[in-house]
């Protein structure tokens, strides 16, 4: 696996990832989600062709805890066999990104309580590391002990102690022959300090990169900010992060802002599942509202739903049937076939296939965001990119394809 | 071969045959189809979850869209604003819409047949309505579909005594009133359909009376629905008998692989029924041994496709073990099985066609 930064702007950079696989793609990059091994909605043969870079997946291990999906995913011969997405990269995210929320419950030196696909248990580091290893990810994150931030001190302190004794515990672990590919934990979720502690701890292992844990999890967005940049600043510049738990176009935006290459992002279905349609324009055409904007990012109401105060309304009783497509001029398989009338029809019909034409082209635009969040970047804009994002959002940036459009 | 009279909008040749078998040639103004075929059923005009582009791949070629559900949800005016179900869709295919009256019939309280129509209580409002037979065509025409359905009024195979005979006739007074209010021969095929229960005398008047009206194509209807499997085929048997060679045959309600082959065997063309996908959402495949139910313990371990005869996108991918893993727990479970059936379906069509063709229908 080979990871190497092509370009810079301020603490953001593009970075080209090779993984052994000879899978090659350009970070920052998105990954998508799957359930046990596959899209949520999206038809698996319709993945490879969806977007030019839809090439990359997220995977929850501890959906492939229990038998019988642990004993078909070692006898299929890994997590690509079984879901037949060789080509793809599949990501082993701890964290289940459409669980529940983590709680900072206790946890004893041998494992963390993780949502799995029997309910809410205790995993263990043998257990985790021998379904990581029956996968076979590209690329895995370390069993964390992620808290948020509210939990008392010395919780923290044992969750920054019990991440690190697990990355060298999970290292010790995995298949030799797999090469490098763990991603350790940063944890330190209330304490600066901590999250410095964790870091430098991290940043001495032999891992391929590090993923930031303990975010999305309800904290101010001035603070997560600080944690990032804290964070970032003890790891090397070569190597990857991910952060998990940030998903929303702003979170995304801080976070690449602050150096992060990969981001597993429930955004897309979020907004599927609330039959809205992700409109928001990806170029700068529109000048800068306040050129002299500070760098804090805007105050984002509401980090878990974002998405939802940013509706607009574009009932088509004014407009008379609406055949346009989601997006004009969107090149997705939804929007080249299919009109705004019939995705609402579909929708009012409680027919699957809005969910799936929605997912598709939802995907597909916030591919083409971190698209332009990397163009920004090698052109040396992102802050421009990022502050023209932030500003234009105030005024709507997704369509309610529910409403119904017919006077 | 015949040639397109004025009042069809498609041509029927039959290409080859076997006994009473026949593998044809349907053309269609949207598209040329081969028969024996099995028609999906997509209620709204969309098969549970699949995209166009998957119907096409799985050769899907004629698709049956519900005009009850249609007329409630988009409506008939839109349709007909935006120029029909196969724009509205993008289904570059062909379509055929069913009259109305069965659903009706089944899914609405307090539904009713007189002369007039089916009167029924409106689902929104629960106002007394009516669907006559003008009612019928005038929206199936706006809907466009490439073959249209008659009003007609249809009795359980289990029903005895004067009702049968009553539906019978109401059935062939109510076509000509279907011939009258169509508006575009020319390019909506209506088909009639042939009622009379279990009654063989019944039926002969009945097939009479629509053979006399020279109808571009004709349905078997009122079967499926709880009638012995010996009494069902003897209909068949019956209706095709009495229908004209060169015109294709449609036996209503019909999925079971079993009950297709046999009425292809007496001389049926096409099918639809629900029961692929249907099934697909209770976690049972279709295959070549029968029924496969994916629900079962025994399927945990189970690391075959679902049908190893089966070239589909999902038997080529998964196995049973883990699609076992799917069905209950995932969306993407029954969506998978979906596509399977439907492939089952449309492969058992395409045997029929070239079997036929090639002069090995009995295997």
């Amino acid at each position: 696996m080979e990871f190497t930064v092509r370009a810079c702007s301020g603490h953001g950079r593009v970075g080209s990832l090779r993984l052994a696989s000879g899978l090659e793609f350009e970070t920052p990059s998105l990954l998508m989600i799957t359930r046990r091994g596959l899209p949520v909605v999206i038809p698996p043969e319709m993945l490879m062709d969806l977007h030019p870079d839809s090439r990359a997946c997220q995977f929850t291990p501890m959906h492939f805890l229990e038998d019988p999906l642990a004993a078909v995913v070692a006898k299929a011969g890994g997590v690509h066999k079984l879901a037949s997405l060789t080509g793809f990269a599949m990501v082993a995210v701890a964290r289940d990104s459409l669980g529940n929320e983590i709680a900072g419950e206790e946890a004893s030196n041998l494992g963390a309580s993780f949502e799995t696909s029997s309910g809410r248990r205790i995993v263990g580091l043998e257990k985790y590391m021998e379904v990581v290893n029956a996968c076979k990810p590209d690329l895995w994150v370390s069993l964390p002990d992620e808290v948020p931030h509210w939990v008392p001190e010395k919780r923290n302190r044992e969750s920054v102690d019990h991440t690190s004794q697990w990355l060298d515990h999970c290292l010790s672990l995995q298949h030799a022959e797999h090469g490098n590919r763990c991603l350790g934990v940063v944890v330190g979720a209330g304490s600066l300090e901590e999250r410095a502690r964790s870091a430098e701890q991290a940043a001495t292992r032999n891992v391929a990169g590090f993923s930031l844990a303990g975010f999305g999890l309800g904290e101010d967005v001035a603070q997560r900010g600080f944690h990032l940049e804290v964070a970032i600043a003890k790891l090397p510049n070569d190597k990857l992060r991910h952060v998990c738990g940030l998903g929303s176009p702003e979170e995304v935006l801080q976070a690449v802002g602050a150096g992060i290459d990969l981001l597993d992002s429930t955004y897309p279905y979020m907004l599927t599942k609330e039959c809205l349609a992700m409109t928001f324009p990806l170029k700068m055409e529109v000048p800068l509202r306040n050129a002299d904007r500070d760098m804090q990012p805007t105050p984002d109401h509401g980090v878990a739903s974002g998405f939802s105060l940013a509706k607009v309304n574009l009932r088509s009783a004014t407009y008379g049937i609406d055949e346009t497509p989601l997006v004009t001029g969107c090149k997705c398989y939804t929007c080249k076939r299919h009109t705004k009338v019939y995705i609402n029809q579909l929708l009012n019909s409680n027919e699957t296939l809005a969910q799936t034409l929605l997912e598709i082209h939802n995907t597909y635009h916030y591919l083409e965001f971190f698209k332009a969040i990397r163009e920004s970047i090698k052109a040396d804009k992102f802050h421009e990119f990022r502050t023209w994002f932030t500003s234009q959002r105030v005024f709507g940036m997704t369509y309610d394809v529910s409403e119904s459009f017919v006077a | 071969m015949l040639g397109i009279s004025p009042s069809m909008a498609l041509r029927f040749e039959v290409l080859a045959r076997h006994n009473r078998a026949r593998a044809s040639r349907l053309t269609l103004p949207h598209y040329e189809a081969l028969t024996p075929l099995f028609m999906p059923v997509g209620t709204q005009g969309t098969i549970k979850g699949l995209t166009n582009d998957q119907l096409e791949d799985l050769d899907c070629q004629i698709i049956l869209g519900n005009t009850y559900h249609l007329a409630l949800r988009p409506g008939a005016d839109l349709l007909d604003t935006i120029g029909g179900l196969h724009k509205f869709m993008n289904w570059p295919r062909a379509l055929l819409t069913d009259s109305g009256g069965f659903q009706m019939v089944s899914l609405l309280h307090l539904a009713d047949i007189t002369e007039e129509g089916v009167t029924f209580q409106s689902p929104v409002d629960g106002k007394p309505m009516l669907l006559t037979p003008e009612d019928s065509i005038q929206i199936q025409n706006k809907i466009g579909a490439d073959i249209i359905m008659a009003l007609d009024d249809v009795v359980k195979t289990t029903t005895t005594g004067p009702r049968v005979e009553e539906a019978m006739y109401r059935t062939l007074r109510w076509i000509d009133r279907c011939i009258a209010a169509h508006s575009r021969p020319h390019e909506q095929n209506l088909f009639g359909i042939v009622q009379g229960g279990l009654d063989p005398q019944l039926r002969d008047i009945c097939l009479e009376g629509l053979v006399a009206r020279n109808l571009p194509g004709y349905a078997i209807g009122g079967l499926a629905g709880g009638e012995g499997k010996d009494a069902f085929w003897r209909v068949v048997a019956q209706c095709t008998a009495g229908l004209p060679e060169d015109k294709p045959r449609y036996v209503m309600g019909i999925g079971f692989p079993l009950d297709i082959v046999v009425c292809t065997a007496l001389g049926a063309d096409m099918y639809d029924c629900v029961y692929p996908t249907r099934t697909a959402r209770f976690g049972s495949a279709l295959v070549s041994e029968g029924v496969l139910r994916l629900t079962h313990a025994a399927m945990a371990t189970d690391y075959r496709p679902l049908d190893s005869s089966c070239t589909c996108m999902v038997c080529k991918r998964y196995t049973r073990a883990y699609l076992h893993t799917l069905v209950t727990k995932e969306a993407m479970g029954s969506q998978l099985v979906s596509y399977h059936n439907i492939s089952h379906m449309m492969q058992l069509s395409r045997n029929l066609h070239s079997s036929i063709l090639e002069g090995r229908f009995p295997e």
